[in-house]
């Protein structure tokens, strides 16, 4: 009895593995689908609304997975490695792309490219085009408006770097009365950094490449650090923190002092808006440039570009392919609305629709005013160790704000530039 | 009985022989390839042969990485055995409440790295900025530190049990012969428990020794490798050449590190194991 119960357990346990792995290559073969690996958390649901919307109407399944925040790299890099491999992905940028060039499709006879309506969205060299940037996004500052009238400015004030410096100044000079600082903190935990290692960056490095006349570089002068440097100075001498403390503070922390009326400034992007859009209403906040000092700070807009494109798996079946390409196509003009309203998305193609979102407008309207945006540069730095060093050198100098502390800030930026780039494999 | 097991162990033996192969030494014969490979994804890989080897081993900071994880094991191996066994030696010698003790020391156990790592992250920050010390993103003593003292509370719970249970399996006419000699109670200790205790030694030597040296999620949640990678052991070195500079080639240095890296933690074990077994001895 008990030989047999033992032989029936072990006999139990293969068939249960031998089930496991029959289940997953048991899938319907459809007319080809779509499988998108998506890497905004935030547009999930939307997406997902979309797919079933695009099911309903032609019948083509399309499964959209997200990526965890900040894990799109290795979910991406599992997902590929599979036998149902996402037909569409995203890269970051030129060097985004460097790790996935062999996998992506060629998308310059696409209908979707054809839409492109500025094709210095797109990704790829004279022979293809590998990937389209999908959404263009913009940054600044973030303005509290009641706020600043309650420290008796307005945002009319503030037209360069000086104006900006000398309202902040005295924003700090009356911060105790008041009750409130100027910017909220810039903190340099991992959820926050970023819009200062690279968001704040891509400012010395954009006029760099303005006087140079360059697009991109291996090797960075720094001509604009001591911009950069005052600029920095600025957020983290007038802020609700000790700079000292600024290493440990998260990008919770940064929004929340805002959110509170604890700072008048926040530096961040159109993508901020729903975390802001239920404490405050438009009208109560408003969107400036990042003056550092630099170029014609008479024009300068807000900072506007694009680090999303959009990638189709070459190596998927054709009917797949195809199947994505359609896909998108209806995604960008059909569903042109949804991606305006729904998601927030300005898209570079002809068929775009103005979007809902406040900062977006703002952007917007300074272009119509004559005034240049910033590109996004920072899409042309060479790792994300470089980002690594430089925060890191940030925040060392923020703790003890000494000259040698800043030349290692120097050293990060361009001296790191050159050998991140000599070592991008 | 015996005899049943003696013919029909294949059939006993053979789910865990085939999960092993597929969840173990495939992926682990499949990884030894992709160390001589350049890849993005593991089905497209190209052969490099041994490049990846050399620039392993050209990278000055996977030696800073290796000789602070040494430091660090070292340091988490001692404290957290002496630690473990002076409180299972406490909690067996009939105190009141022995059982809440136990538990509550077992606890921490119960949490993973990551959790730990951040809220042992908050504490510290706490503490160093009421101190007045730079915080653990710039701080390297505080982050050594900081991993010891984290590595300690998680891991003194769990080789306190495995100590209790070897105490407590020393014949007490042992001890109560000891007594009768004479023998003072450090005597005893080192005469009679520690002697007896050895198997448990072996046995929390090696975890504390493998954990410390392939820890990962600790490391990672409280200091990420701040200050410019001054605090970052091996696994994080190694998942960070994955992910800090794009370019396929770079995946298989890290693939090459790992391989590296398994070798030393076996060699590690294999040495520690001998050396504790041959201390053992039979009851």
């Amino acid at each position: 009895m008990k030989k047999l119960l033992s032989l029936l357990l072990a006999v139990a346990m293969v068939l249960s593995m031998a089930v496991c792995a029959g289940t997953t290559t048991a899938k319907a073969e459809a007319e080809g689908s779509v499988y998108y690996l998506n890497f905004k958390p935030e547009q999930d649901e939307a997406w997902q609304k979309l797919a079933a919307t695009y099911t309903e109407l032609t019948g083509v399944p399309v499964t959209v997975l997200t990526a965890a925040s900040g894990t799109y790299e290795e979910t991406l890099m599992a997902e590929m490695g599979k036998s149902e491999a996402p037909t569409l992905f995203q890269v970051n940028g030129p060097n985004g792309l460097a790790n996935w060039i062999d996998y992506c499709y060629d998308l310059s006879d696409s209908e979707l490219y054809s839409h492109l309506s500025n094709k210095s969205f797109a990704l790829g060299d004279d022979d293809a085009v590998y990937g389209i940037g999908y959404v263009t996004e913009t940054y600044g500052i973030i303005v509290n408006k009641a706020l600043l009238e309650k420290s008796g400015h307005t945002v009319d004030e503030i037209n360069s770097f000086e104006t900006l410096k000398a309202v902040v100044e005295d924003i700090t000079a009356h911060s105790e009365e008041l009750g409130f600082a100027a910017f909220s903190s810039a903190g340099m935990d991992g959820s926050s950094d970023w819009r200062f290692k690279t968001h704040l960056a891509n400012l010395p490095i954009y006029f760099e490449y303005q006087a140079d006349g360059i697009d991109t570089t291996t090797e960075i002068k720094g001509t604009f650090l001591d911009n950069y440097r005052a600029i920095w100075d600025l957020y983290i001498n007038n802020s609700t923190c000790d700079p000292a403390e600024l290493s440990a503070k998260t990008g919770a922390d940064s929004l929340n002092e805002f959110l509170n009326g604890k700072a008048v400034f926040y530096q961040n992007g159109t993508w901020a808006y729903g975390d802001l859009s239920g404490t405050f209403t438009d009208d109560e906040m408003t969107m400036i440039p990042i003056y550092i000092g630099a170029g014609d700070e008479a024009n300068q807009g807000l900072c506007t570009g694009c680090e999303n494109f959009w990638c189709v798996n070459k190596d998927a079946d054709q009917a797949d392919i195809d199947a994505t390409l359609t896909f998108l196509n209806w995604c960008v003009t059909e569903a042109a609305e949804t991606l305006a309203n729904d998601m927030g998305f300005v898209i570079p193609f002809d068929t775009a629709v103005e979007a809902s979102n406040p900062f977006t407008k703002i952007g917007n309207d300074l272009i119509a005013e004559g005034k240049t945006p910033v590109a996004w540069t920072f899409t042309t730095m060479p790792s994300e160790e470089w980002k690594n060093m430089v925060g890191q050198a940030l925040t060392a100098y923020a703790a003890d704000q000494t000259d040698a502390n800043w030349d290692a800030v120097v050293t990060a930026f361009v001296d790191g530039w050159a050998s991140e780039y000599a070592m991008l494999g | 009985m015996v005899k049943a097991t003696k013919k029909w162990w294949p059939i006993f033996v053979l789910p865990t022989v085939l999960a092993f192969i597929i969840g173990f030494i495939i992926p682990f014969c499949e990884g030894l390839y992709l160390s001589f490979c350049k890849f993005t994804t593991i089905n497209k890989a190209s052969w490099v042969g041994i490049s990846n080897y050399v620039k392993v081993f050209q990278d000055a900071q996977f030696f800073t990485s290796l000789s602070f994880t040494a430091v660090f094991t070292v340091v988490a191996t001692v404290l957290i055995n002496v630690l473990a066994f002076a409180v299972a030696l406490a909690l067996t010698n009939n105190i009141k409440g022995t059982n809440l003790f136990r538990t509550v020391y077992f606890m921490p156990n119960l949490i993973g790295g990551i959790v730990l790592g951040y809220i042992w992250n908050i504490l510290i920050n706490c503490l160093l900025s009421l101190l007045g010390k730079p915080l653990l993103a710039l701080n390297t003593t505080a982050g050594f530190w900081g991993m010891i003292v984290l590595m300690c509370w998680q891991q003194i719970g769990y080789m306190m049990i495995i100590y209790i249970a070897g105490l407590q399996s020393i014949p007490s006419d042992y001890i109560e012969a000891a007594r009768i000699d004479g023998a003072t109670s450090w005597q005893i200790l080192f005469r009679i428990k520690i002697p007896n205790v050895m198997p448990s030694v072996t046995i929390c030597m090696f975890l504390t020794l493998t954990n410390s040296f392939k820890l990962f999620d600790q490391n990672l949640a409280l200091t990420g490798g701040d200050p410019n990678h001054a605090t970052e052991m091996l696994a994080l070195n190694i998942y960070n050449n994955f992910y800090a500079r794009s370019g396929a080639g770079w995946k298989g240095i890290g693939q090459a590190k790992a391989v590296v890296f398994c070798i030393m933690v076996i060699a590690i074990s294999l040495i520690q194991l001998r050396a504790t077994r041959s201390k053992e001895v039979q009851q």
